[in-house]
């Protein structure tokens, strides 16, 4: 496939507890610093030690919304690294392994599934090559890819000596060693390593020292043994300041909540959401432009019944207030979704998707909640529900999202998944001062004769001004209970129309009142009848392939449906009259924005693209999804499948 | 404001609703709500600083009867809605009202939890041995083998004690009172409202429909013909619950030791009033004041969020620096 010339896709494998996130980290920012852009996608499973993970890197001049399927560069200490990555390595690509892993059979691995396993070793019996790691590389050279074996515990065993430590102290640094290797085969300064490291480890001297010997170390061995590499990206001078961060989507979500003025905030620990309230709780207290700092309260609490309902709680006295959770914890929160919806109450509810049902596959991607969100709970009460597309999207939508909720006094859900939390990315410091925050109708009441005061008026727009707990002269009563407009339980059948015809009436509201771009957006060539319909994460994949397919003179153009409850079908179906063909790509297996768009517009895909392995799409497979389309070979349903991720 | 404008003619409660209650009659319901009102009067509070949380089921209807903020919530969750609002707004005066099937059996989650955080809030477990509004099934705290009118046979369950449950939770004030000794009930909420961390009081109550094991009469001890009712209060005897704030470990776990044993009486005698009164465990508020001392000026709920032209107050520079890629001496060396 075409790729920008000084792009490069690198991958590197290793045991989870090794250190290869905060190696990679630290390579992404060096990469970064030299004014590069750098796309960062992570796949790990749910154990804390042992099993094995994967960090995918682009780094390019040019703008990347997804990874690459097959890396220029793999990186690996470990067999079952080299054994799960090395048929993935492009043709011509490079690959570090360690020297000792040259021979390892490959039924001596524990963790390397059957399935994959067996799938090996056919290959490398029909090839007539040994079952082991040998047979593998032997294989890749046929593919001319260079294979670069690091003598890692050589050089580790000298660092030992040469920093005076134990050979099992100086091991912690082997995911230095291999990074490093890979940066200097690459052409990268090493001082910016260093750097990075000085900034990671600056507390701990010792550790600080290990890993620049480290450094040195791979530098000195990559200098003596081979040729950098010609393409070298960082030579470009691309310009670089302040104003450029690396991030991930977590991180991005809980700077977008502090941002609109986050006050409370519970969660219960679950994979992939509670990275966020991590973060969140470790950037406390938050300053403020007049001085002072707000000191918002993050709470770790007993369940996700107890995470919702509290987050309810505080809501109600004014606090913007938030949860934040993964599918299973968002079963749990049905019933307060519920109330909040009765209720009225501001909610925001950040639900990262992984693979499901029930416990499904907790450190992985997909986008399998989305008719879940815009349905859980029971009964009829407005919603809306929000996905962002990429990093950028998920600090303005979150805090877009309290606006929303105050400004509609209803549950938020803002749709996001695990792509999004353990993707990370070069953006642009964001611009939030001047984005406006919206509290809402408040209800006020000086006199004392006019309580207790309507907390659910009927009006035109559905909206009842807000009162809040403990305010002056504003004694209202709320109840999950159908009520009156004060709050007071009431079955009487006209009051139950009146009031559940009030609260519908704010979805009206909404897509009355939501500009375009905060509905759907639109990529590519706008006048095009090739039309790519997407949502949430998948939107990197499809706008890195839309960017490809037009470069081969194909008029093409993506929808990213931004709002899906309520639903924009006024805006969808007119753009989509004369789309043809029509393809929906999303991550999940039925495809369910297909149905909505089917439900809400009578139109469905002619093309639809649907993955669930619980992996990512990349550009690469949506592209050739698409450029199959074009060439008239697409079918109504294919499922983008690559059994090696 | 005068007492003609806020309060409800013809009553003396500012806290009086005259909404008609669907309570039966002879409900333990009555007692509780009168001693609720009359104790929020006494204690001088305003119906605007008060927030009261209902469970589900009869006794969940409180807070529509009581001209405070008032808020009907889910089955089980009355405590972290509760919870919530107090962490939110901490000058907020919060009491939690439910069931004994709302807090010890599915909210029993929340319960143990909400010992544990010692948020101060008031808990009254309204406790009738019955699921009264589904029609009078057994609730945790009936006694195995005992079968109440709308059972077809004896329970099968060992119940829950809710005051030892409470202890063992971590509540640091713990009480019992009886619906229909409203003196002792009165003094008994004003005390849970005004300990500094989690309070529960439990609430012995006949259900008149449901509930003919423990009606009236029972708890009048009548079937024991020696004069005397079932109940007693412990304070009447000398117990003494308090374990003061510098209070040593053994002193500690003595009366806790005092709490279980008293817990577990019952049949001939029972008694009430306060159990244990903790002031020396930790508090979840002192733990966040310490963390940021300006969580309560402003607290939470009353931080403002943006300025009058509605532009965010936050200020994220210096956390965008933390993950700005640029590295300052590093970088202007690149070549």
């Amino acid at each position: 496939m075409q790729r920008q010339c000084y792009e490069i896709a690198w991958r590197i494998g290793g045991p989870q507890g090794s250190g290869i996130d905060l190696l990679t980290n630290i390579f992404g920012r060096a990469c970064a610093s030299c004014g590069l852009n750098v796309f960062g996608h992570r796949e790990y499973h749910s154990n804390i030690i042992g099993r094995h993970s994967y960090f995918d890197l682009c780094i390019s001049p040019e703008p990347i919304t997804s990874h690459r399927e097959s890396p220029d560069v793999l990186v690996t200490f470990d067999a079952e690294s080299l054994c799960r990555h090395l048929v993935t390595v492009a043709d011509g690509g490079r690959v570090l392994f360690a020297a000792d892993d040259a021979e390892v059979p490959l039924d001596s691995l524990p963790f390397l599934d059957a399935r994959f396993k067996g799938a090996l070793n056919n290959t490398l019996s029909e090839a007539g090559l040994p079952r082991n790691t040998a047979g593998l590389l032997e294989q890749a050279r046929h593919r001319s890819v260079q294979l670069l074996a690091i003598p890692y515990l050589e050089m580790l065993t000298a660092m030992a000596d040469e920093c005076d430590l134990s050979r099992h102290q100086a091991a912690r640094a082997i995911n230095t060693l291999a990074v490093a290797a890979s940066a200097a085969l690459l052409g990268l300064d090493d001082g910016l390593l260093i750097a990075l490291l000085k900034r990671a480890f600056g507390k701990d001297q010792a550790i600080f020292s290990l890993n620049a010997r480290a450094v040195t170390k791979a530098y000195e061995f990559v200098d003596e043994q081979h040729s950098a590499s010609a393409s070298r990206p960082w030579q470009l001078n691309q310009p670089t300041d302040r104003e450029t961060l690396f991030l991930n989507g977590s991180q991005s979500v809980a700077l977008g909540k502090l941002a609109a003025g986050l006050a409370f905030q519970t969660y219960y620990p679950i994979s992939p959401a509670s990275d966020e309230s991590v973060f969140l709780e470790a950037q406390n207290p938050v300053p403020l432009r007049n001085g002072d700092h707000a000191a918002p309260v993050i709470l770790q609490v007993e369940d996700e019944l107890a995470a919702a309902t509290m987050a309810c709680g505080a809501a109600l006295t004014g606090a913007r207030s938030a949860t934040s959770t993964s599918g299973p914890g968002f079963c749990l929160m049905t019933e307060s979704l519920g109330w909040a919806g009765m209720n009225e109450v501001p909610l925001v509810v950040s639900l990262y998707q992984r693979g499901g049902p029930s416990t499904g596959m907790p450190t992985r991607t997909e986008q399998g909640d989305l008719q879940f969100a815009i349905h859980a709970g029971h009964g009829e009460f407005p919603r809306l529900v929000l996905a962002s597309g990429d990093i950028e999207d998920c600090f303005y939508d979150a805090m877009q999202a309290f606006n929303y909720a105050d400004r509609y006094q209803l549950p938020v859900i803002h749709l996001l998944d695990k792509t999004l939390a353990s993707s990370s990315q070069t953006l642009r410091r964001f611009r939030y001062e001047d984005k406006k925050i919206d509290r809402g109708e408040r209800l006020f009441n000086d006199d004392p004769n006019a309580i207790p005061v309507d907390r659910f008026a009927l009006t035109s727009s559905g909206i009842s001004p807000r009162p809040l707990l403990g305010q002056d002269n504003a004694q209202h009563w709320l109840s999950g209970a159908e009520h009156d407009a004060r709050g007071q339980v009431s079955e009487d059948p006209v009051m139950r129309e009146q009031m559940m015809e009030k609260r519908t009436r704010k979805l009206q509201q909404i897509l009355r009142d939501l500009p375009l771009e905060e509905k759907l957006r639109i990529y590519g060539d706008e006048t095009a009848r090739f039309t790519v319909v997407t949502w949430g994460s998948t939107k990197g994949a499809v706008w890195d392939a839309i960017k490809r397919i037009t470069q081969s003179n194909v008029e093409v153009r993506a929808i990213q449906v931004r709002l899906l409850s309520p639903f924009p079908a006024g805006e969808l179906a007119q753009l989509l009259t004369d789309a043809a063909p029509l393809v929906v790509v999303e991550c999940n297996y039925s495809g369910q924005l297909n149905a909505l768009l089917c439900e809400h517009i009578g139109r469905g895909a002619d093309h639809l693209l649907v993955k669930y392995s619980g992996r990512p799409m990349s550009g690469d497979a949506v592209f050739a999804a698409l450029q199959k389309i074009h060439d008239g070979d697409g079918l109504p349903h294919s499922v983008l499948r690559n059994s090696n991720e | 404001m005068s007492d003609k404008k806020t309060r409800s003619q013809g009553h003396d409660s500012l806290f009086h609703s005259d909404r008609v209650k669907d309570w039966c009659a002879g409900c333990g319901d009555f007692g509780i709500l009168r001693s609720l009102e009359k104790t929020l009067d006494r204690m001088q509070l305003l119906p605007d600083q008060v927030a009261v949380f209902g469970g589900i089921g009869c006794s969940g209807k409180t807070p529509y009867y009581l001209k405070t903020y008032g808020i009907h919530t889910l089955h089980g969750r009355v405590l972290p809605f509760a919870t919530g609002a107090k962490l939110a707004k901490p000058g907020l005066t919060v009491i939690a009202v439910g069931g004994d099937g709302d807090g010890l059996s599915i909210g029993a989650g929340h319960l143990v939890n909400a010992g544990r955080r010692n948020v101060d809030l008031t808990y009254i477990i309204f406790d009738n041995g019955v699921y009264g509004l589904t029609k009078g099934q057994a609730s945790p705290t009936l006694h195995y083998g005992e079968q109440t009118r709308a059972m077809s046979a004896p329970s099968m369950l060992e119940h829950i004690n809710p005051l030892s449950l409470a202890l063992t939770a971590g509540f640091t004030w713990i009480g019992r009172g009886y619906a229909y000794n409203v003196e002792q009930l009165c003094d008994l909420i004003e005390q849970a409202i005004r300990h500094p961390g989690s309070a529960l009081l439990t609430v012995l109550q006949p259900c008149p429909i449901y509930n003919q094991l423990h009606d009236k009469d029972w708890y009048a001890g009548k079937d024991l013909g020696n004069g005397k009712g079932r109940l007693y209060s412990l304070q009447d005897e000398g117990y003494d619950p308090v374990v003061q704030l510098d209070a040593g470990q053994a002193l500690q776990e003595e009366k806790m030791i005092q709490c279980l044993s008293a817990a577990q009486q019952w049949g001939t005698r029972i008694p009430t009033g306060v159990f244990i009164q903790d002031l020396s465990k930790p508090r979840l508020l002192d733990h966040i004041t310490q963390q940021h001392p300006g969580y309560t000026s402003p607290s939470p709920a009353e931080q403002p969020v943006c300025d009058k032209h509605g532009r965010p107050l936050s200020r994220l520079d210096t956390l965008f620096d933390a993950l700005s890629v640029h590295i300052p001496n590093a970088n202007s060396s690149q070549s």
